[in-house]
């Protein structure tokens, strides 16, 4: 977005001692994580170490037990609903299932964002938006298909497309490759590479596919049991003499 | 559906629906209003539902007089078949057999839907992207339960009593203008009214139970199926529960 970004310090999210609790389980316990301006951040885990929970708590769509979060400066925790929706409109989540609405065409799914949050966009420019991105994922001509008729793939890239329409400054990708096969992988790869170009995002990435990781991360961070167990860029992974952490890049 | 396992299994779980349906009431009168979503709702919800209430409103109207009209005639009272048949389709039958297929049709396709929607995310989708997914979703769905059973019922009670109409032709001969004017005779406003207020009723806890059971849905296929189913059984339980209480109800305002 053309709008100025004001926060104080460099970091566009920033989190200190998160903590996240379902009953026993204690999935966040004290995690941090910062998060520079149009930087690429991996999120690294095991499954279910809580990667998804983290970033549904810094949209807001998990309330946190306690700890701070703070996007573009702002606690997010003391946001208002209307404040909440605003940041949101910066903020772009993809989802782990994608989350098309399957009711919906590949138009009305990429409208929906638009309509729903209280921008000013005149007909003319939401049409160019919807073509703009369609055309960035390759997609153009799936237009009016539903969802259903879609592939993985192509479900995936959709979903990138809808996650990127409102041009947000921050984008959360939620394992983007997981379950496509190497090709189509390397072309989401791409695309998240190509937005980061065109749109100057910042983004946190969740894989655990290390082609992705190796190709995105400037900086990655290992969650273990809630905690960040090691932080680094991929040298100092791919470099480390701890059994735990080399599980990950065997 | 199961029985809940201990009474403090089923407490929890009428609390939860309580909350639920007490959030309906705090978020369906104040903006945004979703008129657009709501118009859909009912298209679907009512209009779609069309054809099967009038083909089971019409079979239910047929065999009900087939089957009173041996009894009757036994006791030497032929001539009331329009009047009982009337009085029980409208007053009873219509509304309770007509919410029951509602139940079966809507209710579960609310369930299957939000449950789907649940677990794979849409509705966090729809929050994220600056929609309340209860206003959007839950009030949509129960407003147009609500207001198209109601009308459903008024058809389906025509329909059966067109039905009536012929069934009684089948043994014996009829015209209809005869046939409609001993049902308008018998038919007083105190038989009508309470049964197009339960139908309201009935339609809310459909559409509340459908949507609860699917907002609530457990990860997985079988979550989404066991939502729908029961989103089903628990509303067809309650519109006896309804039924039972209103009657008692009108019983003590006098309308009986
Ligand atoms: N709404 C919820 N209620 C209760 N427990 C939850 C909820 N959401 C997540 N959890 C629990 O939190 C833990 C972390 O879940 P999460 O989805 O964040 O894992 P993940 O790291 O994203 O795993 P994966 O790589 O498989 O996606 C899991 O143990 C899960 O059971
Ligand atoms: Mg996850």
């Amino acid at each position: 977005m053309a709008q100025q970004l004001t926060y104080p310090n460099e970091n566009v999210i920033s989190i200190r001692g998160l903590k996240k609790y379902f009953g026993e389980n204690k999935v966040l316990d004290g995690f941090d994580l910062d998060l520079g301006k149009k930087e690429n951040l991996v999120v690294l885990g095991r499954s279910g170490s809580g990667k998804s929970v983290l970033i549904k708590c810094i949209i807001g769509l998990l309330a946190p037990d306690s700890g701070q979060i703070e996007v573009f400066g702002k606690d997010i925790l003391s946001l208002d609903h209307q404040a909440l929706d605003e940041m949101r409109i910066r903020i772009g989540f993809l989802f782990q299932s994608n989350a098309l609405y399957d009711s919906m065409t590949v138009r009305e799914n990429l409208e929906f964002p638009m309509r729903r949050h209280s921008i000013d966009l005149n007909e003319e420019d939401a049409r160019q938006r919807i073509e703009e991105v369609l055309d960035n994922v390759g997609l153009s001509h799936t237009i009016d298909m539903m969802p259903s008729e879609l592939s993985g793939g192509m479900m995936k890239r959709i979903a990138l497309a809808r996650t990127m329409i409102l041009k947000p400054d921050i984008i959360l990708y939620d394992e983007p490759t997981a379950g496509l096969d190497p090709v189509t992988g390397k072309e989401i790869i791409t695309l998240i590479m190509d937005i980061r170009q065109k749109y100057n995002t910042a983004a946190i990435i969740i894989s655990h596919d290390m082609k992705c990781v190796k190709a995105t991360a400037d900086k990655i961070i290992l969650l273990q049991n809630g905690k960040n167990y090691k932080e680094g860029n991929y040298a100092s992974f791919i470099g480390s003499d701890d059994p735990y952490v080399q599980q990950f890049f065997e | 559906m199961q029985l809940p396992k201990s009474s403090k299994q089923f407490f929890s779980e009428a609390g939860a629906i309580s909350r639920f349906t007490a959030w309906f009431f705090h978020e369906a009168f104040r903006p945004r209003y979703e008129w657009k979503e709501f118009g859909r709702q009912c298209y679907e919800i009512g209009y779609k539902s069309l054809p099967l209430i009038a083909l089971t409103g019409f079979i239910m109207g047929l065999v009900l007089t087939m089957q009173l009209r041996p009894s009757m005639l036994e006791y030497g009272v032929e001539a009331k078949l329009p009047d009982i048949v009337s009085l029980s389709v409208v007053r009873e039958i219509g509304p309770v057999i007509t919410a029951l297929i509602f139940a079966g049709k809507v209710g579960s396709g609310i369930g299957a839907e939000l449950g789907s929607m649940k677990v794979t995310e849409q509705i966090d989708a729809m929050e994220v992207s600056g929609t309340n997914p209860y206003k959007y979703l839950v009030v949509t769905r129960v407003a147009a339960t609500t207001l198209m059973l109601p009308v459903l019922v008024v058809l389906s009670d025509a329909i059966s009593l067109y039905g009536g109409y012929l069934g009684v032709n089948i043994k014996a001969v009829t015209s209809w203008d005869l046939y409609i004017t001993q049902v308008y005779n018998t038919l007083q406003f105190s038989d009508v009214l309470p049964a197009i207020i339960k139908t309201f009723l009935f339609g809310f806890a459909v559409g509340m139970v459908g949507c609860y059971k699917g907002y609530h849905s457990k990860k997985g296929t079988e979550g989404v199926g066991r939502s729908a189913n029961s989103a089903v059984v628990l509303s067809s339980v309650i519109i006896f529960i309804i039924d039972l209480i209103v009657v008692q109800v009108t019983d003590i305002f006098g309308f009986n």
